[in-house]
């Protein structure tokens, strides 16, 4: 208990240098979400229309979810540079794999007859992606996303280990210099954080979802 | 004029499965034609092979005098209005939306769509206040069927495919959507292809039924050359043991009275002379069936038909019981 009051007084104390973290955290977060997002469902997409393309992209998206984060980051740094870039790189990677499988499981869950229907009433391949499977699998593809949000907000602590700032920078150097206060301030923000994260997108899941027929979640 | 024509038409999968062998037939514009048989007889592949959802193997498809494989699929299926069970309408879009499905597909104006859905919901006895921004899941599994037929309608196509559109209904909402489809038939002049396998619904709502074995149509013929001459014993067993009585069912009155004339008066007379009342009268699209409940509740021998307050015809009691008889 001492030590969270510890941790909060050094919070404080901070404050400024805090929320200059915060944001540097927050921005890679989003900016490797986005990215994601923008990767991953049209590649889910591509993924649906063949058996094929399937098997490669999710064989991809496995892999990237295997390899270490700090591995990423020691891989690409050499062509990205020391900082912010190498540090979104990785993780982006990281967070492409449940967008991926849900967007593929939300697509390919939509019912048969439904797609059978629209077929039947000459829509062409792609109005149905637009006008059906996509909308109908949207709060799966949500359910994805805010998976990879919660997984984010974890993953950019380990950008402090190539100069790309965020809340890892507290909670690295307070495990080093044993600075329990620091590492707490640190710590216990990013938990809160994720906490959030994972309710604010619940939320947005809810409403994507409004007027849809009861549909199973679907999470990495 | 021919709606649609089976010439010698194959269809084989990919897995080797015979789904139909050698089908030819004519379907008439504005008729309602049934496909009825046993699941697994091809009767839905007939169906799928008209709006290219299958291609034939072997033989051509004719829509409206033109072999299907030659018309572009998407817009040929933008003609071709297309219902099957409830679970077909779009769950994430309101009632209004999916039956402005094709209407905006086809790029109608927005008015002219608006004011189609209004008229098809008014047709369904859907108030459009009421039900155009509800979802499907709201509605009851009646409500829904309704809703498919009227998103099939929504353009108003010339040919209509229908696969087992009341399956998955009560028996209760089955009837009476079956009966009021028959009423909306009138108004809207559509060929029809409905598969089935209910061979009731087959005689009840068909002008002419198809009726299939393992890939084979083996009767094409009207509902009464079906009841009277089955084809073999597979449409025999298929029909029932019970074809007299349902011969009643699909015989209209008016095609078995006896002229007007002084029988009639005769008619007329012992109805009412039978129970005091004169008003114990056939129409003459009332079934051979209706008329011999009536006869049955009213004690009588005869009855007369009557159309717009004039005694058109007679019909007894022998002439049922013949009718049932006939062909057993």
């Amino acid at each position: 208990m001492g030590a969270l009051i510890e941790g909060w007084q050094y919070l404080l104390t901070n404050f400024g240098e805090f929320l200059t973290l915060l944001q540097e955290h927050l921005f890679m977060v989003a900016v490797a979400e986005l990215a994601a997002i923008a990767v991953a469902v049209p590649a889910a997409i591509v993924a649906t229309r063949s058996d094929r393309a399937k098997k490669w992209i999710l064989n991809v998206g496995n892999v990237a979810q295997t390899i270490p984060t700090l591995a990423i980051i020691a891989l690409v740094y050499p062509l990205l540079g020391i900082g912010l870039k190498s540090a979104i790189f990785g993780i982006w990677v990281y967070a492409l794999l449940p967008i991926l499988t849900n967007t593929v499981t939300g697509i390919e869950n939509v019912d048969r007859e439904t797609v059978n229907a629209a077929r039947g009433m000459g829509m062409t391949d792609w109005e149905i992606m637009k006008r059906i499977q996509l909308p109908l699998a949207i709060p799966v593809i949500f359910a994805g996303i805010r998976t990879s949000s919660v997984i984010n907000v974890g993953t950019a602590y380990l950008a402090f280990f190539i100069g790309g700032g965020g809340l890892g920078l507290w909670v690295i150097s307070g495990i080093q210099l044993f600075n329990t206060p620091q590492m707490l301030a640190g710590a216990i923000p990013g938990a809160l954080l994720a906490i959030c994260a994972d309710l604010l997108l619940a939320g947005v899941e809810r409403y994507v979802g409004r007027g849809h027929d009861v549909q199973v979640g679907v999470s990495a | 004029m021919t709606a649609i024509r089976f010439e010698d038409v194959t269809k084989v999968y990919s897995d080797g499965t015979v789904a139909i062998e050698n089908v030819s037939y004519e379907v008439e514009e504005g008729t309602t034609t049934v496909l009825v048989g046993p699941s697994g007889c091809g009767k839905t592949t007939t169906m799928k092979l008209v709006n290219r959802l299958e291609d034939p193997s072997g033989g051509t498809v004719y829509y409206e005098g033109s072999d299907v494989e030659e018309l572009d699929r998407i817009d040929l299926r933008r003609d071709i209005g297309y219902v099957i069970q409830e679970i077909g309408l779009f769950g994430h879009m309101t009632v209004g939306e999916n039956i402005a499905t094709v209407p905006e597909l086809k790029g109608w104006d927005e008015s002219r769509i608006d004011e189609r859905i209004d008229e098809l919901l008014e047709l369904m006895d859907m108030p459009p206040e009421d039900y155009c921004d509800q979802y499907p899941r709201e509605l009851s599994g009646g409500q829904r069927q309704r809703v498919g037929i009227a998103r099939a309608l929504a353009s108003e196509p010339d040919v209509m495919l229908m696969d087992e559109p009341f399956g998955a209904l009560d028996p209760i909402t089955r009837e009476n959507l079956q009966d009021e489809f028959l009423e909306l038939q009138q108004q809207i002049d559509t060929t029809i292809l409905f598969v089935t396998h209910s061979i009731d619904e087959a005689l009840k709502m068909g002008d002419k039924i198809a009726i299939y074995d393992v890939g084979q149509v083996v009767q094409y013929d009207t509902p009464q050359e079906i009841l009277e001459n089955p084809a073999n014993e597979f449409v025999e067993d298929f029909v029932g043991a019970d074809r007299g009585l349902k011969r009643l069912q699909v015989t209209q009155v008016q095609t078995i009275m006896s002229e007007p004339g002084a029988e009639a008066d005769t008619g007329t007379a012992i109805a009412a002379d039978g129970n005091g009342k004169m008003d114990v009268t056939l129409s003459p699209a009332d079934s051979a069936q209706v008329a011999l409940s009536r006869m049955i509740q009213h004690d009588v021998e005869k009855l007369p038909v009557v159309a717009d307050s004039a005694v058109v015809g007679t019909v007894t009691k022998d002439t049922i019981h013949n009718i049932a008889r006939r062909g057993d």
